[in-house]
């Protein structure tokens, strides 16, 4: 039984129905990708797991107890999140928006210790972003910004930690960069990470586990070598494609089918 | 983080000696002109018997009365702009404000008494923040949707008053009338005491229980979940704490406009950190209340005190706008 895991869960805004019967299990100390098609569910399982959305059925389960039973900062000391969108207020330095991360350890005789400035401290150390403590967040780039973000949900302290598409509006390098750093903690810090990726090269080279959606299923989930084929793409993308090695890393690469390709495939079908 | 903190203690210990200045100002002004040294001699209970009296008795209710009102407006409207994340999210524009200028006018049209128009006042401001949250609260309340919702609502409201002055006398409207514009003349102990009541409760959970939340849920809604901020039960109890303050300040003196937009606004450029800014929020908010009060005595003509923080805080508004677009933030 891994910590955080949903099952039977059906999953709806209002009268919308996303998913139903959607069970999905996170292995322990893995860094799990969720991929799928626009749409698909990917961000409200992401949305379910971490309790923002509460389940209309089923349930998710964190250390054995439903995830909505519990107070919200016992789960905020287990569970962290990183949102597509935040909003980083008017003026604040780097060293801020990282400390607010220990918001679920104070209290309201519980302040400001030594050991919340050391939780920090490492933090930035830990994304590369010491150097830029005292600067304000509006100055940064976005590469620089998305790292202080993670900073800020590693100064969480949880051994849980969930990322909504982290390298969106982010250039090529930055993507990389903030994968690497995801990588990384994961393998040093031995955290469980659990993304939506909507790049599936970038998922198959990082991940542990992956798991494959559409249309509110999960159409496959395991090792990205085992997952990701040709065939699962055209299903759950439906795009033709060839899937070789990556001469990097030797995980899977998808390389899309090109146009005039396509169509002679599709004519010397018929 | 220490540096901007010092800037909030500046900033509210600037403002607070000011407005004791101005507050020392005023009680020396009036018929009977009394110095400021003897003003500060009088207080701290060293004056003679008349002037005792006169300052005591006659001019320091009205002026803490003032100070308390300013402070209420802009508590109220610190935590209001940070719940919206808008600096234009204030009671006035929310609609909060002519909720309890509404509920007021009635009893007055009614004739019903001074302690009833109190009473209405603080129902119709937390009836309309009940009603801002019954309408927008399903998915939650934010930014836009929430201003929005308000300025319709202040717009009901505001026809709603037309019509309840069509419908009263004209001595009764000339009382409405005065009152719906904020006035500290004749405020005394009985407006300014119970104020200081709601103050002194609201103010620490205001503070203390709901600020460091609040400071999370200015990064979004999920972010601030996802931190372990019970976001739904933190904002609506904010705001109708909130709104208990302003609707408090609005029994006391009437909807003393604009005081709850621009304190906070002032106090955030000021202190330049994030967060509500409560306390400077606070300072500011009765400096402006104390030094509008020591304009509209000045004037050499008795205007009621909200025609002149109407006319400042329009002034302001303005230059905001204009600001904030140069800026591109608008």
């Amino acid at each position: 039984m891994s910590r955080l895991s949903g099952t039977g869960m059906t999953l709806a805004y209002d009268k919308r129905v996303i998913a139903e019967e959607l069970s999905v299990e996170i292995p322990d100390g893995s860094f799990t990708v969720i991929i799928g098609p626009n749409a698909c569910g990917k961000s409200t399982l992401l949305r379910a797991l971490s309790r923002l959305l509460k389940p209309t059925a089923g349930t998710v389960l964190l250390d054995g107890a439903d995830v909505h039973s519990l107070p919200t900062r016992t789960v905020a000391k287990t569970l962290g999140l990183l949102p597509q969108s935040s909003t980083a207020p008017d003026g604040i330095t780097v060293a801020e928006l990282v400390a607010r991360g220990r918001y679920p350890h104070q209290g309201l005789l519980r302040r400001w210790s030594a050991q919340d400035e050391l939780v920090v401290t490492e933090s930035m150390a830990a994304t590369g972003v010491g150097d830029l403590a005292d600067r304000n967040v509006d100055e940064l780039s976005g590469g620089q910004r998305q790292r202080v973000w993670i900073a800020m949900a590693l100064a969480q302290q949880t051994p849980l930690l969930l990322l909504d598409e982290p390298t969106t509006f982010l250039d090529i390098a930055h993507q990389i960069e903030v994968l690497d750093l995801c990588a990384e903690l994961h393998e040093r810090q031995g955290r469980t990470l659990v993304a939506v990726l909507h790049d599936l090269n970038h998922a198959a080279r990082y991940a542990t586990h992956l798991i494959a959606m559409r249309g509110g299923r999960i159409v496959k989930a395991g090792r990205p070598g085992d997952v990701l084929t040709a065939a699962l793409v055209e299903e759950v993308f439906g795009l033709p494609c060839r899937v070789i090695d990556d001469p990097e890393t030797g995980t899977p690469l998808v390389v899309p089918a090109a146009r005039r390709r396509a169509a002679e495939a599709a004519k010397a079908e018929v | 983080m220490m540096v901007l903190r010092s800037r909030a203690v500046v900033t509210g210990g600037v403002a607070l000696l000011a407005m004791a200045a101005v507050a020392v100002l005023t009680l020396g002004t009036g018929e009977f002109p009394i110095a400021p040294a003897d003003v500060v001699k009088t207080l701290v209970g060293q004056g003679n018997a008349a002037q005792s009296f006169i300052i005591n008795e006659l001019r320091l209710p009205r002026v803490i009365t003032a100070i308390l009102v300013g402070m209420a407006l802009a508590a109220g409207g610190a935590v209001f702009q940070s719940i919206t994340r808008n600096p234009l999210g204030s009671p006035d524009i929310l609609g909060i404000t002519s909720g309890a200028g509404t509920a007021a006018l009635a009893v007055v049209i009614v004739g019903g008494s001074s302690t009833q128009l109190s009473l209405a006042a603080v129902a119709g401001g937390i009836a309309v923040a009940l009603l801002i949250q019954l309408i927008g609260g399903r998915r939650g309340l934010q930014g836009y949707r929430f201003i929005l919702i308000g300025v319709g609502m202040t717009a009901i409201l505001n026809g709603i008053m037309g019509w309840l002055l069509t419908k009263g006398v004209q001595m009764e409207n000339a009382r409405a009338m005065l009152w719906l514009t904020g006035s500290f003349d004749g405020r005394g102990w009985e407006e300014a005491l119970p104020l200081l009541g709601v103050l002194v409760v609201t103010i620490p959970i205001l503070a203390v229980a709901c600020g460091p939340g609040l400071r999370m849920l200015e990064m979004g809604d999920d972010i601030a979940a996802g931190l372990g901020v019970p976001v739904k039960r933190l904002r609506n109890g904010a705001l109708l704490t909130a709104s208990l303050v302003v609707a408090c300040a609005a029994a006391a003196a009437g909807p003393v406009q604009f005081v709850a937009l621009i304190a906070p606004n002032i106090a955030r450029r000021l202190t330049r950190a994030p967060g509500p800014n409560l306390l400077p929020s606070m300072a500011i908010g009765a400096l402006l209340t104390v030094g509008a009060d020591w304009l509209a005595v000045h004037s050499g003509y008795p205007l009621p005190v909200g025609v002149v923080t109407g006319a400042l805080g329009g002034g302001y508004l303005i230059w905001l706008l204009v600001s904030e677009r140069k800026a591109g933030r608008i």
